[in-house]
């Protein structure tokens, strides 16, 4: 079975917490995709096996929700909000900036695996806007200049490394 | 300037913390008082706080409460368990508020759900934070650790027989999941779709059991309540809804963020209260409580933010999400960027709406782009007509709210726009900037 022990450790460290066994299929796809970086068509088998649900209900669950890749991402997966607000504080300008510099577009990846580039809706920091999820990071009140700058930092932690995006980075200064 | 009910300390070091809570706001000293009331009494309190529910809809949440059976049984005379819900997937676009709650006062909302959990006698309560939230999960985690510690959590809290756990479920990315009973179905390890109404979640919620979902904000209301009382609560706000707001505003303002404010203030008010329009330029239109609220025109303005009169209004208090657009916005593209969110979030079940919502979305590109034609404009209409009170959420009527409001309250710039052959902002020959993405709707 391709569920890594720690994955499946998790999982039945939570199972006391909930009633039925299905309600432990979403925290089991995000622990998945979070030791693997995606949810292969064998991950979901899997799945289905050790939570003795049938296939068909881990699929249409695991295609329902936009956060789970069925597909491998880049190692920085970048999330731009172009809903309302950050629109209106140029989102779009961000994302020429991204398509321009990384040379893909919208819920593409590049070509050595690095990142992936989407848009995302609202992601609940408008106050700050524009935002850009990376990873599991917020980057708030971005510019061009400084969205630049983050690119260049994520060139030279990917070469040095490090893992991207998953710091405990606060969210923006409230006023 | 009334009290503050939230946001009093959001801006101090350490205002996350167990020990800040419990020395600077009076933490759990309103879970302590609440513990020598009736469950009975409780609701009452919160009744007569005239609290309303801050995520959208604005329903009196002791009633709410009061909804859900003291006693209830399975069919052979089993007790069942009652469940709690926290729903803190906020993702109605403009909205921002509940982020700042999990962040800066995490407590509040958990005391909060303690006191509930007593008052609806429930022993378990779920918060559903949305799956981008990852830094929020983390420091609400954080925070039910503490109180767990301290014996606010737990059995036997603080010497009584009254026992609550409490228990972080992420959501994966669906904005339909903060309609309560699509959240009720994910939290099930499900699809996120809708269920229809009746039976309420009072009667069949979590898990098949009754449940009760409030919002973050709702939540983080109470121990102001309990610890201070109903009736100060209740006079902060007007005649029909206790308490402050949280506003949040966002787009063309100079000091965006979350400002908690009495209602009876007005949209001029609360504008120059954000600092007033960004590079001194023109408001042209304002979208009050969260992008699913109709629009207002800047003659519009002063309208009082309370439930009653923004309805009054023929728009909505919402979730408390203001966005304000200047006189360089395109109403057109800003209405087409809506209806887009809303074809992307539409959970597909009901056909009104998942037709309905990639129509209206593909109408409003076009109309953008200089491809629409007159007739475009009364079919609008008619397609929002189909969808508004014809599905099993209030989601196809959220989709209409936008739509209708831009095209009735500027109509002339979506004629200009059909007569024009192309977006007067921009001039002919303009590649749109979606357009990239045209294939993928087709």
């Amino acid at each position: 079975m391709a569920i890594s022990e720690k994955v499946k450790k998790t999982i039945e460290g939570i199972r006391h917490q909930f009633p039925t066994t299905q309600a432990l299929l979403i925290p089991l796809l995000h622990e998945i995709q979070q030791d693997k970086n995606w949810i292969s068509p064998e991950s979901l088998k899997d799945a289905a096996e050790f939570l003795e649900l049938p296939l068909a209900k881990v699929k249409e669950v695991a295609t329902f929700y936009t956060m789970f890749k069925l597909e491998p991402v880049g190692k920085v997966n970048l999330q731009l909000c172009v809903n309302i607000s950050c629109w209106l504080n140029g989102s779009e300008k961000l994302l020429h900036c991204m398509e321009k510099r990384l040379k893909i577009g919208c819920g593409e990846t590049t070509a050595d695996g690095k990142y992936t580039l989407s848009e995302a809706e609202c992601l609940a920091s408008c106050g700050t806007a524009p935002v850009l999820q990376v990873n599991e990071d917020y980057y708030e009140n971005l510019d061009v200049p400084q969205l630049n700058k983050l690119l260049d930092q994520f060139d030279s932690e990917l070469a040095a490394g490090k893992v991207v995006g998953k710091s405990t980075h606060q969210p923006g200064v409230w006023p | 300037m009334s009290d503050l009910v939230i946001t009093k300390h959001v801006n101090e070091k350490n205002c996350e913390t167990i020990d800040f809570y419990i020395q600077k706001d009076h933490g759990y000293e309103a879970l302590k008082k609440a513990l020598t009331m009736t469950p009975a009494a409780v609701v009452d309190e919160v009744k007569k706080s005239n609290l309303r529910g801050r995520g959208g809809a604005g329903f009196p949440t002791g009633m709410k409460w009061s909804f859900m059976p003291p006693n209830p049984v399975d069919a052979k005379g089993n007790p069942k368990p009652k469940y709690l819900v926290c729903n803190a997937d906020e993702g109605e676009p403009g909205t921002f508020k509940d982020r700042l709650i999990m962040t800066k006062t995490p407590h509040k909302m958990i005391e909060g759900m303690i006191i509930a959990g007593h008052a609806i006698g429930s022993n378990k309560g779920f918060i559903y934070i949305r799956g981008e939230f990852y830094q929020e999960t983390r420091i609400v985690q954080k925070a039910i650790d503490e109180a767990y510690k301290k014996g606010f959590l737990g059995k036997n809290i603080l010497g009584s027989n009254f026992t609550f756990d409490l228990v972080v479920y992420k959501g994966a990315g669906a904005y339909i999941c903060g309609e309560e009973t699509a959240l009720l179905n994910s939290l099930e390890g499900k699809r996120g779709e809708p269920r229809l109404k009746p039976p309420f979640p009072a009667q069949v919620g979590a898990y098949g059991m009754p449940s009760c979902v409030n919002n973050v904000e709702t939540f983080a209301a109470v121990p102001y309540i309990i610890h201070e009382g109903a009736e100060k609560f209740a006079k902060m706000g007007t005649e029909r809804s206790g308490g402050t707001r949280l506003f949040c505003v966002s787009g063309h303002v100079n000091k965006p963020g979350v400002y908690e404010l009495p209602m009876l203030l007005s949209m001029r008010e609360l504008i120059e209260v954000a600092g007033g329009m960004k590079n001194g330029k023109k408001l042209k239109a304002v979208i009050p409580g969260g992008a699913s609220a109709p629009m207002l025109t800047a003659e519009e303005i002063d309208v009082k933010m309370d439930f009653d009169s923004l309805a009054k209004a023929g728009t909505m208090a919402g979730s408390g999400g203001v966005i304000v657009m200047d006189e360089s916005v395109c109403i057109v593209e800003a209405a087409s960027v809506l209806l887009k969110f809303y074809e992307h979030e539409s959970c597909g079940q009901c056909s009104q709406c998942r037709e309905g919502s990639h129509w209206l979305a593909r109408m409003f590109h076009r109309i953008e782009n200089g491809k629409g034609v007159q007739s475009d404009l009364d079919y609008i209409a008619k397609i929002c007509g189909n969808m508004a009170g014809q599905t099993i959420c209030a989601f196809a009527d959220a989709v209409t709210g936008p739509a209708l409001s831009s095209v009735k309250k500027f109509r002339k710039e979506f004629e200009d726009h059909i007569t024009q052959g192309c977006c007067p902002h921009k001039g002919p020959g303009h590649r749109h900037a979606h357009d990239h993405k045209e294939s993928a709707h087709v």
